[in-house]
């Protein structure tokens, strides 16, 4: 560039008588294989060759895998309870005004394993009808309140459980207020079964989200609806891992949250005594409760969705590979026949 | 000439899309209204047992409003905005693509082709009608002298030139007074203004290509116009100078049809009128003895050629006539009202029992290639009308010689006129009766009408005219106006027909701005037309390929781009709409509104972007075919049916993202976030498959475009999930480790393009349509292209042999001519007498052209 600035700035007075030429063939669009459309192009057409074969590849791929993830589902040992209405006693009538009571509202349950649960055992519970997803619901958190202790009065996102009586609520919102507050315990040949709440929650969030000088503050002061669970007050929200994983929330009105780890294997046949509070309510809007078990796949946790999936894909396409072969060697169509280009122009197809 | 403010255009494809859009946005509130009922419902059976979304148990009434209001908000991305922003810039490319075009180039003047107006290259693919002037845009209007006929002597008869004729050289030599009067009104009668380059040599300025090539020619007749000094003009004569003052001028109207000046003879004071104009202003004014026969014959002689002819006269004045005449003259020219009129009054009172001189012939030669391209055009489909003020003869001949008609026993000529009105409705019933017969037929027929009787058709048979305006592929205007050439286009336009004019002059340029597409030729008569025009081209002929090329790939790519648009945007809408089913009808969002965001102006636009590269045949293949331009003309690929299969097709897509997504991730894994990357992951997999699926040639920018932007997609996922800040912080890290992240992306892959496949090869193959099939004979090198290179070959040839003899050579008009004479069988049935069709022999009116300024 340097280079021809300068030699046209030396041949000014040359270039000036020049420059008239230049200018006139500067009207006319320089070639270049874009300009003219005429970039190298690589035209493929759906020959029965490719289609077919493209459909017999993704069966070849598609089946194995989902054999593979079907047997990862059945590995996985998961133990479903429910127990919302079990642990309501028998004689009750009005379930809401009984878990809306207070009270001691233990109930035992036993469970036995089926098969063998190599640890860690996740024991989730699972919600049903829950919809963790309404609007009202899902916004009414304040992420800057939960990061940070100096944020503490950003509650303008939480109503309606933003304030009491004039005060701020830490953590503040629907989300927090309504957190989960059954407790389980479980116990196998009446020796405790140790049921580790740490690290329950994602570490991004422990580390991130939640904020080690955040401090829970008027959180369920009003006395008369308390939503779920308290917090206790000493302990900053980033060690709350109950509450961490309660803030993700689910997309779906049914889901499972991690309520622990139980950190050895289960045998066949055992017997599982859970002591479990049942103290939320589910119970007026017909909400399930259930209490699970389950190991682990690389695939996560018991779902057959995805290889029922890869094999209903894998097996579809592999007919119409075959459909397709089939009508190809019984009824073959030379492609690019010029007898079905036909340009009589009947006045009537305008 | 008045310009008018041209109106904006807008494309039949925009109003194609308006329309769908109106349509969408119709769907829109009926989803919004009824969702909003049903979240309502939901809200007050429902939502009010779910005590953790405290809901407040009174609320004031407007609380009904909010739900359809978030649904109205999560629907809005429905109509996708974008698709706007997009048109715009692939139009602009559009426009760009023509102005680079190499193969537009006018060679001899290095003018590129020029797109002014942007944003109507897809109607150019839709065109029906294209109505053309003749000269100057099919013809080169480079006029050059070819024959002439003086005084009942013909000359250049055999060899084509008269200038090369011996006999015209030797009667000038001789000084034959009928030849020297001849050649000083070629010289002299006109406004030409010779210049003296500093080498000597003359060169004139005219505003008339005839003028200058009838002074061009008297000056290789040894008749040389030296120097015009003001009213003083000076003639070289075989060495001796003539000097002659100019008295007056009576200029030329398209009324007249003449003009004449009035010069003084210094030598000897003798004051002359010398006339030029076309024969039927001059013939009848000639003098009561004189013999015209020659001269009628001569006209009618070149005008079957497809010369322009022009009648020379002259008449000496006396000095008190002249004086006498000059008083009035000057009154006339200096009156306010209706001075026009008045000085063509005053100019009759001179002009009258003319000595007729002779009779010249001008050439206008056609373009290079303009037979080529009206066939190819026509075989796409396109109907042609000729709009002229040029002869009835002149312009058949004209037409005949580009094949705008075919001559007999394929084409057939209908010809309108009449005086009256009677005789016009007369006439136009007739016509319009076989027009009616023949349709049915595979004949050409073409109508023929001139302006006299067009005005009238106009004015009282609008209707009737109509129909046959509808009927007709092919007709001819002469002797028209510029603005009946305007009330035609706007005849066509009325009855829905997209509309082409193109012109060259300044009387064109009212048809070109009403036409839907006006097309400029930047000739020789300057730019006005150019400038009015939409497109400005060099030549004729680059109309094939401005239609057929650039044309037809607009259209078809912007079919694409708007369909693709609505249905990415209908398809996060449906995911949308299918989520509120599981969030209780609240109108939750799935998506954060930074992924909604992206998904529209980036994600999903950038690769269907690059689809203006898209070529599904090749340039050269669409030029054997022009009949494949029939999916453009009948908007084949954008219209409410091809528009409900992209509907449908984001409705499938949508649920297979939906569902594979929600069961996936399900239970433990049915985290907000994750769930929402997983669905929108799924969608960006589809499109990225879908404009694949769709693409007709990938270039490398194409594929950088669909793969780069999956690319990018995750890249800037990644961005988004280190910003500890963000909604969706370690979310895509997260996921992307996970195996069943990629299962189920590529299950949804796998489930929503396997079908779409199947159902496009399906079609592809058994019902291929004849875009397909020339796809595939272009592809695998099948058999249609040998066929098709074969078949159009033996017309040009034909063609070329045949234009320029029969302009040259008197002996081979008839062949041409001919066949347009002789009366079908079935027309003659039908018509007992054939009375439209021996109009040829009774047209006892002789025909020269003139046009100072051109009114053709």
């Amino acid at each position: 560039m340097m280079s021809s600035n300068t030699a046209s700035s030396s041949a000014a007075v040359a270039g000036s008588a020049d420059s008239a030429a230049p200018r006139r063939n500067s009207k006319k669009p320089k070639y270049s294989r874009f300009t003219q459309q005429e970039l190298p192009a690589c035209k493929p057409i759906l020959t029965p060759r490719w289609v077919i074969s493209a459909f017999l590849l993704v069966s070849v791929v598609f089946i194995p895998i989902g054999v593979v993830s079907l047997f990862a589902s059945r590995d996985v040992v998961e133990i479903v309870d429910r127990y919302d209405n079990d642990c309501i006693p028998d004689n009750t009538t009005d379930k809401v005004n009984y878990i809306q009571t207070p009270g001691d509202k233990s109930c035992n349950r036993n469970i036995t394993v089926p098969k063998r649960m190599k640890q860690p055992i996740f024991v989730y519970y699972q919600l049903d009808n829950f919809y963790q997803n309404h609007r009202r619901y899902v916004k009414s958190r304040s992420d800057a309140q939960l990061r940070d202790n100096s944020s503490a009065s950003d509650t303008s996102s939480c109503k309606p459980e933003d304030m009491y009586n004039g005060k701020i609520i830490v953590p503040c919102g629907l989300i927090a207020w309504s957190l989960f507050n059954d407790t389980y315990s479980f116990s196998r040949n009446s020796s405790q079964l140790n049921v580790n709440k740490k690290d329950i929650s994602w570490k991004s969030d422990r580390e991130h989200k939640f904020g080690s000088d955040v401090y829970p503050l008027n959180f369920q002061a009003n006395g008369t609806v308390i939503g779920g669970a308290s917090l206790n007050s000493s302990i900053p929200l980033s060690q709350q891992e109950d509450l961490i994983v309660w803030m993700r929330t689910a997309a779906l009105p049914t889901f499972r949250k991690l309520y622990g780890k139980i950190e050895v294997d289960l045998e066949p046949n055992d017997v599982i005594s859970v002591t479990l509070q049942n103290n939320y309510n589910t119970y007026s809007f017909n909400g399930k409760k259930k209490l699970v078990l389950s190991t682990t796949s690389w695939l996560g946790g018991k779902n057959d969705f995805l290889g029922i999936a890869y094999l209903t894909v894998g097996g579809l396409c592999f007919f119409l590979a075959l459909v397709f072969t089939l009508v190809y060697l019984v009824k073959p169509r030379r492609l690019g026949d010029p007898s079905y280009l036909s340009w009589n122009r009947n006045p009537g197809g305008r | 000439m008045c310009r008018g403010i041209p109106e904006p255009k807008l494309t039949a494809m925009d109003a194609m899309i308006d329309k769908l859009t109106g349509a969408i946005f119709v769907f829109q509130i009926v989803v919004v209204i009824v969702l909003g009922i049903a979240g309502n419902v939901w809200k007050d059976t429902e939502a009010r047992k779910q005590w953790y979304v405290k809901y407040p148990e009174e609320s004031p009434w407007f609380e009904l409003l909010i739900i359809p209001l978030r649904f109205e908000l999560l629907c809005s991305i429905m109509i996708p905005i974008s698709i706007k922003v997009s048109l715009d810039l692939v139009k602009s490319l559009y426009a760009k693509f023509i102005d680079w075009d190499n193969e537009m180039i006018d060679q001899e003047t290095g003018t590129p082709s020029h797109a002014t107006n942007t944003a109507i290259s897809e109607d150019l693919g839709q065109v029906e009608y294209i109505l053309t002037d003749k000269t100057g845009t099919l013809t080169e209007n480079k006029m050059i002298f070819r024959r002439c006929c003086i005084n009942g002597v013909f000359y250049g008869n055999d060899s084509g030139d008269a200038l090369k004729d011996v006999e015209l050289h030797n009667a000038v030599s001789s000084r034959s007074p009928d030849v020297i009067h001849f050649l000083t009104v070629m010289a002299i009668c006109n406004t030409v203004i010779p210049m003296k380059t500093k080498t000597g040599d003359i060169f004139y300025k005219a505003q008339s290509q005839d003028e200058d090539a009838l002074v061009h020619a008297a000056a290789r007749l040894h008749m040389v116009f030296v120097n015009k000094n003001a009213n003083i003009l000076e003639i070289k004569f075989n060495g001796s100078t003539i000097q002659y003052e100019v008295l007056e001028t009576l200029e030329f109207t398209s009324d007249r049809k003449r003009m004449s000046v009035v010069v003084k003879d210094c030598q000897n004071g003798k004051i002359l009128l010398l006339t030029k104009g076309a024969d039927e202003a001059i013939l009848p004014i000639a003098c009561p003895g004189q013999q015209t026969r020659a001269f009628f014959e001569a006209v009618e002689q070149y005008s079957q050629l497809g010369l322009r002819t022009l009648c020379l006269a002259w008449r000496q004045l006396k000095e008190d006539e002249y004086e006498e005449w000059s008083l009035l003259f000057k009154e006339a020219n200096s009156t306010l009202v209706d001075r026009e009129w008045r000085i063509a009054e005053v100019c009759q009172r001179l002009e009258h029992d003319l000595e007729i001189l002779g009779v010249t012939a001008i050439e206008d030669r056609l373009q290079d290639g303009v037979p080529e391209t009206i066939e190819a055009l026509r075989k796409a489909g396109i109907n042609f009308w000729m709009l002229t003020g040029d002869k009835k003869n002149t312009a058949i001949q004209i037409a005949l010689s580009c094949n705008f008609i075919s001559p007999e026993p394929k084409g057939q000529l209908l010809l309108i006129d009449g005086k009256t009105e009677d005789e016009v409705r007369q006439s136009l019933e007739r016509v319009l009766l076989t027009m009616r017969i023949t349709t049915s037929e595979p004949k050409d027929v073409a109508f023929v009408v001139d302006g006299w009787a067009l005005e009238i058709a106009l004015k009282y048979y609008r209707k009737a005219f109509t129909e046959l305006a509808i009927l007709s592929r092919t007709a001819i205007c002469c002797r028209v106006t510029p603005s009946q050439k305007a009330q035609l286009v706007e005849l066509l336009k009325s009855c829905d027909y997209r509309t082409l004019a193109i012109g060259d002059g300044g009387n064109d340029v009212r048809m070109i701005q009403q036409a839907d597409i006006g097309v400029g030729i930047s000739g020789r008569e300057g730019l006005q037309a150019a400038r009015a025009a939409d497109y400005s081209i060099g030549k004729f002929r680059f109309l094939k390929r401005l239609i057929l090329v650039h044309g037809r790939y607009s259209y078809n790519r912007t079919a694409f781009l708007s369909q693709y648009s609505f249905y990415k945007s209908l398809l996060i809408c449906f995911i949308q709409i299918f989520f509120s089913f599981i969030s209780g009808v609240s109108g939750t969002s799935l998506f954060n509104s930074l992924s909604l965001m992206a998904y529209n102006v980036f994600y999903t636009s950038i690769p269907v972007l690059v689809s203006v590269l898209d070529k599904d045949l090749s340039e050269e293949t669409v030029m054997q075919h022009p009949q494949i331009l029939f999916y453009c003309q009948a908007g084949r690929l954008l219209n409410p049916s091809t528009f409900a299969g992209w509907f449908g097709r984001s409705l499938f897509h949508a649920i297979v993202v939906f569902v594979i997504s929600i069961h996936a991730y399900a239970y433990e894994k049915s985290e907000m976030e994750e769930v929402s990357m997983v669905a929108l992951s799924g969608c960006i997999w589809l499109q990225a498959f879908v404009v694949t699926l769709e693409t007709n040639s990938f270039t490398i920018l194409q594929c950088i475009a669909i793969w780069g932007n999956l690319a990018s997609f995750y890249f800037i996922n990644w961005i988004f999930s280190a910003i500890p800040s963000s909604g969706m912080y370690t979310i895509m890290f997260r996921l992307c480790r996970q195996p069943s992240y990629w299962t189920t992306v590529f299950l949804i892959v796998a489930a929503g393009m396997g079908p779409i496949l199947a159902l496009k090869y399906f079609r592809y193959t058994y019902r291929p349509s004849k875009i397909n099939i020339l796809q595939q004979a272009e592809r695998l090198g099948g058999p249609i292209l040998s066929l098709g290179s074969i078949e159009p070959q033996p017309r040009p040839i034909l063609e070329k042999e045949v234009s320029p003899l029969s302009i040259t050579q008197p002996k081979n008009r008839n062949p041409v001519y001919e066949p347009l004479l002789s009366d079908s069988p079935n027309t003659r049935r039908s018509f007992g007498s054939g009375a439209p069709f021996d109009f040829f022999q009774t047209q006892s009116r002789l025909s020269s052209s003139y046009s100072r300024n051109k009114d053709n």
